[in-house]
């Protein structure tokens, strides 16, 4: 379980996050979403301790203040938008890194087998040895996906995962967003794994989530499952547009 | 998926023997003629000196030492060039263009000039401690001058920032050499260009104890450095304590270019060509690079100066124009390859 107690970040006089609290349960796929300077990846980096914040954030009961980076990243993996390296290195090598918090020098034989693991399962051990700089973005982002799985891989008994999204989809193609959600969607069943994540698209949202946080000026407008969420009121006071959800099979979608 | 260092210790190995054989052929190549008997025989005599032949004493007092110091510095000075360019995800940088090199000159110097007058003293570490004063200091200004509030620290003024502080501590060596009464420190060629004519035992052992320390926390720094080639947020993800890492790496990289510009002066491109061409051999793991560049950055400097020596002998050519001539191209050609280094 993940906790947000009473969030605010603030730059200047400005809130860009103003005293939000939110609980994110494992087993289900939380995204949030907002307008653009609605605060959702502010929230996100403040989850994964990369700014200064007020308040409390807990994994389980830990609060985040008290965890170290290198404690931090054994259990919980972040997936950002799109990820340049600075050499040439190799796809595996890339993967790799995700098992860096859990060895010192070398890998062991576990950490190899959770690469070949998450590597199969996105579809990357084919290019396992190409050069990653030279991938197109959809590549690059599996391989991405690949190496933020690795590194929580393992469950261990007593200690939750969590992996965090921010808009890990932005940029990709429609194919390649929604074969990563039904990827997102079968690891989310885990029972031991709290998935949170910053996504644009609410017609994806409106698919996958199971439960829903929209933000609207640094705070929460309104929170629970999509069908509660994304009304054509909510859509219209956050998006300031207003649009036509249409009932499709035992879901919907929206159109502007 | 192969473990890191069986993919890599075949180029470590290929390594190691062309080290050794460069090496040998350094002892016995320059001005004067060694021949293999000579060093095997003033090895076997070294405790008792009087009995030596000049060749032998040679060999033993300036040969023997310059040797090991070209393979000393040469790693020094590539390691060096592999951390920078880590820290600063882009192949590049290195230490003789942000400033470091020329700091240290600066710093050895003015101890050279000024060290009696101002009665500041620390034994044999005085010069390598106010070399790496200098070089912090000229690192450090061209940090914060060059970091920008918006987008942190991008390479163009970090390069162009680096040009105005070379110039600066450069101005500074000419000075105290027109005012130094030091024979060695007098010479300005020495301290721009560099040589190892100087090399001694003395000289030896400070730049080794130096470089086996700065050997010992740059291996550890590898694992982060390499996450760091994903940037600092992504760093910052996999658990690396981004502003520990900087400091500890920025400390390591000063240490090793200060101790070796205090004794040989500045020698530019080493940083650069070496690990460019260990990246061209097999990858960009940082371990890889930090390993073979100690090989690979020994063997470079071992042949410079054996270019250095034999080029004009009995005259010498100041080893940083051996570099220069070589680096340069290589420097050139990784500004055009690829923009996107800008």
């Amino acid at each position: 379980m993940l906790s947000l107690e009473n969030i605010t970040v603030q730059v200047g006089a400005r809130k860009l996050v103003d005293n939000i609290s939110a609980v994110f349960h494992p087993g289900k796929m939380n995204l949030i979403i907002g307008p653009n300077g609605s605060g959702k990846s502010t929230l996100i980096k403040a989850i994964s301790k990369q700014l200064d914040f007020k308040g409390t954030v807990r994994y389980d009961k830990k609060p985040l203040a008290d965890l170290a980076y290198h404690e931090l990243a054994r259990f919980r993996a972040v997936l950002s938008q799109h990820t340049e390296v600075a050499f040439p290195l190799k796809v595996w090598e890339v993967v790799m890194m995700g098992r860096y918090p859990h060895f010192s020098t070398q890998p062991g034989p576990s950490d190899k087998q959770a690469v070949e693991e998450a590597m199969h399962y996105f579809d990357v051990t084919p290019m396992a040895d190409r050069d990653y700089t030279t991938l197109s973005g959809g590549e690059k982002q599996r391989v991405n996906f690949a190496r933020v799985l690795a590194q929580i891989w393992y469950s261990s008994p007593g200690q939750m995962r969590y992996l965090l999204l921010d808009e890990p989809l932005t940029f990709l193609d429609v194919n390649f967003q929604y074969q990563f959600m039904h990827k997102l969607q079968q690891l989310e069943q885990k029972n031991d794994l709290v998935m949170v994540g910053v996504i644009h698209d609410l017609n994806l949202a409106a698919r996958f989530a199971d439960s829903l946080l929209l933000l609207h000026d640094g705070k929460v407008l309104t929170q629970g499952t999509a069908q509660h969420v994304l009304t054509k009121e909510n859509i219209k006071q956050a998006f300031q547009i207003e649009p036509e959800i249409i009932p499709h099979k035992d879901s919907f979608y929206i159109s502007f | 998926m192969p473990t890191l260092s069986r993919q890599y210790s075949s180029v470590w190995i290929t390594l190691a023997i062309v080290l050794a054989i460069v090496f040998f052929f350094s002892l016995l190549w320059g001005a004067i003629v060694i021949t293999p008997n000579e060093v095997f025989s003033s090895l076997a005599n070294a405790s008792s000196r009087e009995t030596l032949s000049l060749n032998e004493r040679i060999f033993l007092d300036i040969r023997f030492p310059r040797a090991v110091s070209c393979v000393l510095v040469g790693a020094s000075l590539a390691m060096a060039g592999v951390l920078m360019q880590a820290l600063f995800r882009n192949p590049i940088v290195e230490p003789g263009l942000i400033g470091t090199s020329s700091g240290a000159a600066f710093g050895a110097s003015l101890y050279f000039v000024l060290g009696a007058t101002l009665h500041f003293n620390a034994g044999v570490w005085t010069l390598p401690l106010a070399a790496s004063a200098g070089g912090a200091l000229a690192t450090l200004a061209v940090f914060a001058l060059s970091y920008r509030k918006e987008g942190g620290q991008s390479v163009i003024p970090l390069l162009l920032t680096g040009i105005a502080v070379n110039a600066l501590c450069l101005s500074g060596v000419g000075l105290m050499s027109y005012l130094a009464r030091d024979p060695q420190a007098r010479s300005i060629t020495f301290w721009n260009l560099g040589t190892l004519s100087g090399s001694s035992w003395n000289s030896v052992i400070i730049i080794g104890i130096a470089l086996a320390v700065c050997f010992g926390f740059a291996l550890r720094f590898a694992k982060s450095l390499n996450a760091l080639a994903m940037g600092e947020s992504e760093a910052l993800h996999l658990g690396v304590n981004i502003n520990k890492l900087k400091i500890g790496v920025v400390a390591v990289t000063v240490i090793l270019v200060a101790v070796s510009t205090a004794f040989v002066g500045v020698i530019s491109f080493v940083g650069l060509i070496v690990p460019h061409v260990l990246r061209l051999i097999k990858g960009s793991d940082n371990r890889y690079l930090l390993m073979g560049s100690a090989l690979l950055g020994a063997i470079v400097l071992t042949l410079a100066d054996l270019v250095a020596r034999l080029l004009l002998a009995p005259a010498e050519l100041p080893i940083g124009i051996v570099t220069s001539v070589v680096g340069v191209p290589v420097f050139v050609f990784l500004l055009r390859r690829n923009k996107h280094y800008f």
